[in-house]
């Protein structure tokens, strides 16, 4: 029998904001679903190795809200599922691990403090705190040798980090995993960044999880092999009902890339 | 009635939902006198075994899960609390309950897969597991399921009769162990979808 040793794992991630989803989701009859708790149910029935939240509220008095949807979110699906975006302190951290998701991912938090890494890692353990990592490609210079830089705001702000420097120092710092969007390829739903996760896998120890681009299933299949990613995150294929969890798995495993077929 | 070990070694309410989703009623204890009464006891962790031992022996919970296993309470250890059960860990040389005689040791720093790809530390994520022992707490699981795994150590017993199933990460590690009313599991049966539920659910059925 193939397929010994770990899984690839494949990660719906959901937007929300003030406690809801950001796009209406269309499933099944066209019905939109805007409670990301329900949202969180579905894809852990339908076969989601894990979930991510990005939680986009605006402002810090709302943040409640998404704590609220962490705790009941953790009363529903038995699946590890991590939460980015407000996340700005180790307060933060321990407030949405408290309320029940397995991890917490920072990332212009820690492009402006990077302790936040080592003290979120030795108070919760690294497993607990993923490095989102948001990259843009440049021109190859002095600061940035590998052409990948590190940005925030949205891709609005670039930072003048090299993007395989900073997986690197995080990993050093206590980081456990790394969830690696490409802005390029965000959106644009033509493949993710091959070049750029393989880069970044091949730098760390720690698990890489490809993020950005997700169009269709050859798309997860290049980031899981050729990209050696050990994860791929995917929204909108999903979110709109091109493409089911199920299908794309049964897609890899076809090719033989070992996936979980049973949930 | 499942007593929840509490040593400040987090992820004690992952467990408690799962426990209550499957019906159970949950008690939470630090408490050694309440470890040696219970009728179920789940020892969970997350963390270093270091800190861990340190906890366990500050409020005397050490001796109480010693005297609690050796009295037959059936008690299912998770991840840290089935690394714990040992009688050492590297991870900070650690002096552990010694429950199952044997050690507690790091992946190796190299390793690669089939496809000659540097294999990641932690083992983070989904695995399958070969039992090798059938057990009444494993009853219904099937080769194709799989488990959601966190560590970076794992245990290896003495003797190999303690051993109950395998998974493979470069090496080939213990990933349930345990004896008479012991079992234990390297991976989170509360993070790991229906299979783990079962399992959650075999045990509070299981009778030593």
């Amino acid at each position: 029998m193939g397929n010994r040793g770990l899984s690839k794992r494949i990660i719906p991630c959901l937007d929300v904001r003030d406690g809801r989803t950001t796009k209406g989701i269309k499933f099944r009859n066209n019905v939109d679903i805007g409670d990301p708790v329900e949202m969180a149910e579905i894809y852990y029935e339908a076969g989601a190795d894990e979930i991510v939240f990005y939680d986009i509220t605006a402002s810090h008095e709302k943040r409640g809200l998404m704590i609220d949807v962490v705790r009941r979110v953790a009363e529903t699906i038995f699946i590890p599922f991590s939460v980015g975006g407000g996340i700005r302190t180790v307060d933060d951290m321990r407030e949405t691990l408290l309320a029940g998701a397995e991890k917490v991912s920072v990332n212009s938090a820690a492009v402006k403090n990077p302790a936040i890494i080592s003290e979120g890692a030795k108070r919760f353990g690294s497993q607990c705190v993923v490095l989102g990592m948001d990259v843009k490609r440049v021109e190859k210079r002095k600061d940035v040798p590998s052409g990948f830089e590190i940005v925030i705001n949205g891709g609005r702000t670039y930072m003048g980090i090299d993007a395989i420097e900073w997986a690197k120092k995080a990993e050093d710092l206590g980081a456990g995993e790394i969830c690696l969007n490409s802005i390029d390829a965000d959106g644009v739903r033509k493949g993710y960044d091959i070049e750029l996760t393989r880069l970044v896998s091949e730098s760390v120890k720690i698990p890489v999880i490809a993020s950005g681009g997700a169009g269709e299933p050859v798309h997860l299949y290049d980031a899981l092999t050729r990209g050696k990613a050990d994860a791929a995150l995917i929204a909108s294929m999903v979110h709109y009902g091109s493409y089911t969890i199920g299908g794309i798995k049964e897609y890899l495993n076809a090719r033989g890339v070992p996936v979980r077929m049973r949930w | 009635m499942v007593t929840i070990i509490d040593y400040e070694a987090g992820n004690l309410a992952s467990v408690a939902r799962a426990l209550v989703k499957i019906g159970q009623q949950v008690e939470i204890t630090g408490n050694p006198e309440n470890i040696v009464r219970s009728q179920r006891i789940v020892f969970p962790g997350v963390g270093a075994a270091g800190s861990a031992m340190a906890s366990l022996k500050k409020s005397g919970m050490d001796a109480a899960i010693v005297e609690a296993v050796r009295a037959g309470i059936p008690t299912l250890g998770i991840c840290l609390g089935t690394q714990v059960i040992m009688d050492r860990s590297s991870e900070n040389d650690a002096q552990c309950l010694g429950i199952i005689k044997g050690r507690v040791l790091p992946f190796p720093g190299s390793m690669t897969g089939d496809d000659g790809a540097r294999l990641k530390i932690p083992h983070m994520g989904w695995n399958r597991i070969s039992i090798l022992k059938s057990h009444p707490v494993f009853s219904g699981i099937e080769e194709d399921d799989q488990f959601y795994f966190v560590h970076s150590y794992y245990p290896e017993p003495d003797d190999s009769s303690s051993v109950i199933a395998v998974t493979e990460h470069g090496i080939s590690f213990a990933s349930v162990i345990g004896d008479n009313n012991l079992v234990a599991t390297q991976f989170h049966p509360e993070k790991s979808g229906r299979a783990g539920l079962r399992i959650l659910e075999n045990f509070c059925r299981w009778t030593v």
